[in-house]
């Protein structure tokens, strides 16, 4: 599978997450919200680079349990709890983040 | 509490087998397996290290195992007792928890 | 799976070990290993991780694998505290015969002796070994 973005051609897994990672750009993650009907606000935008901060630091995509506590820890309490992230990511906050952030799918989630 | 250790590599090639006499404890087991029979072996350069930990393990190999590499229930040590397929079962059954040292 | 289900939690936790005694790239284990371990970490199980012979490698610092184009995983063992598993364990054997010292490693151990590692392991319900 694959998706096109800007005229680039980008592989994905069946389940939509991009297969090299270096190809992510910001288009990518508003390409997928948009055909998700979601609209990226700043809130969405702080997670999704959280994330890409995380991966990059620690080279796996956090399970959502670690993600909850790890955003907590750096976004503050009001953000760091699972109904703040399902609003923000209805699909689960760790997958579909995870996916828009151009990660692969989080390790524990089958 | 005994755990059984099943290794399955030569000892003149990998050493599972040195490692595995270096961890188990008084009252655990050996389990010769595969490649591993090669370790049981009567006569070879490891039977003073299998000797000297003979008193607080048991050593079993692996019948078949043995077999299809052309050794027998006379080629390995005394103080290692083969059993076949039903008998490695029992020492599985027999211990706590089994670390396959691979 | 996004959330363990609620009639398994307070179900049964036991107590794994995962044993790992093989140098970091030159072979597939120690990744598939840490794989197991998050995957197992998930589901809220006991976790103790063990680096023996070669496997001490695994947690050297500075490992940098941009070169070879492989996944650098020696960071994630340092997402594993985030993960609840904070029980990390090296053979004092291993080390020695490696000249490896504990400040050579990326992430807190603990430094204990094979006989440790032996009465260690009997504590556990599960051994896995890569």
């Amino acid at each position: 599978m694959s998706i096109q973005i800007n005229g680039k051609v980008l592989e994905t897994d069946e389940e939509g997450y991009i297969q090299a990672l270096d190809e992510w750009s910001p288009e990518v993650a508003e390409y997928m919200a948009k055909e998700d009907d979601c609209d990226l606000t700043e809130n969405h935008w702080e997670v999704i680079n959280f994330l890409r901060d995380y991966y990059d630091e620690y080279q796996v995509a956090p399970a959502v349990r670690v993600l909850t506590k790890a955003i907590g820890k750096r976004l503050g309490k009001d953000k760091g709890n699972s109904k703040y992230l399902y609003q923000l990511f209805p699909y689960g906050p760790a997958k579909q983040a995870c996916r828009y952030a151009g990660l692969p799918k989080p390790t524990g989630c089958v | 509490m005994s755990i059984l250790h099943t290794v399955n590599k030569s000892p003149f090639e990998k050493n599972s087998l040195e490692t595995c006499l270096r961890i188990a404890m008084e009252g655990s087991s050996v389990l010769f397996i595969e490649d591993g029979v090669y370790g049981a072996v009567d006569g070879t350069s490891l039977n003073g290290k299998l000797s000297d930990a003979g008193n607080r393990l048991k050593f079993y190999a692996l019948g078949p195992d043995l077999k299809a590499r052309g050794l027998s229930e006379n080629s390995v040590m005394n103080c290692v007792e083969v059993v076949d397929y039903d008998g490695f079962v029992d020492l599985v059954v027999r211990h706590d928890a089994t670390y396959a040292c691979l | 799976m996004e959330e363990i289900p609620e009639e398994y939690e307070g179900g049964i936790v036991k107590k794994f070990m995962y044993v790992n005694r093989r140098a970091p790239h030159g072979t597939i284990y120690a990744q598939e290993s840490l794989e197991v371990v998050l995957v197992g970490a998930a589901f809220d199980q006991e976790v103790s991780i063990v680096f023996m012979d070669d496997g001490v490698y695994q947690i050297l610092k500075d490992q940098d694998t941009s070169a070879i184009g492989t996944k650098n995983f020696s960071k994630t063992f340092r997402a594993l505290e985030m993960y609840d598993v904070e029980k990390l364990y090296v053979e004092r054997e291993s080390m020695q015969a490696r000249g490896i010292s504990e400040d050579d490693l990326n992430v807190p151990v603990e430094v204990i002796t094979s006989e440790e590692i032996g009465r260690l392991m009997e504590q556990h319900d599960v051994i896995l070994s890569f």
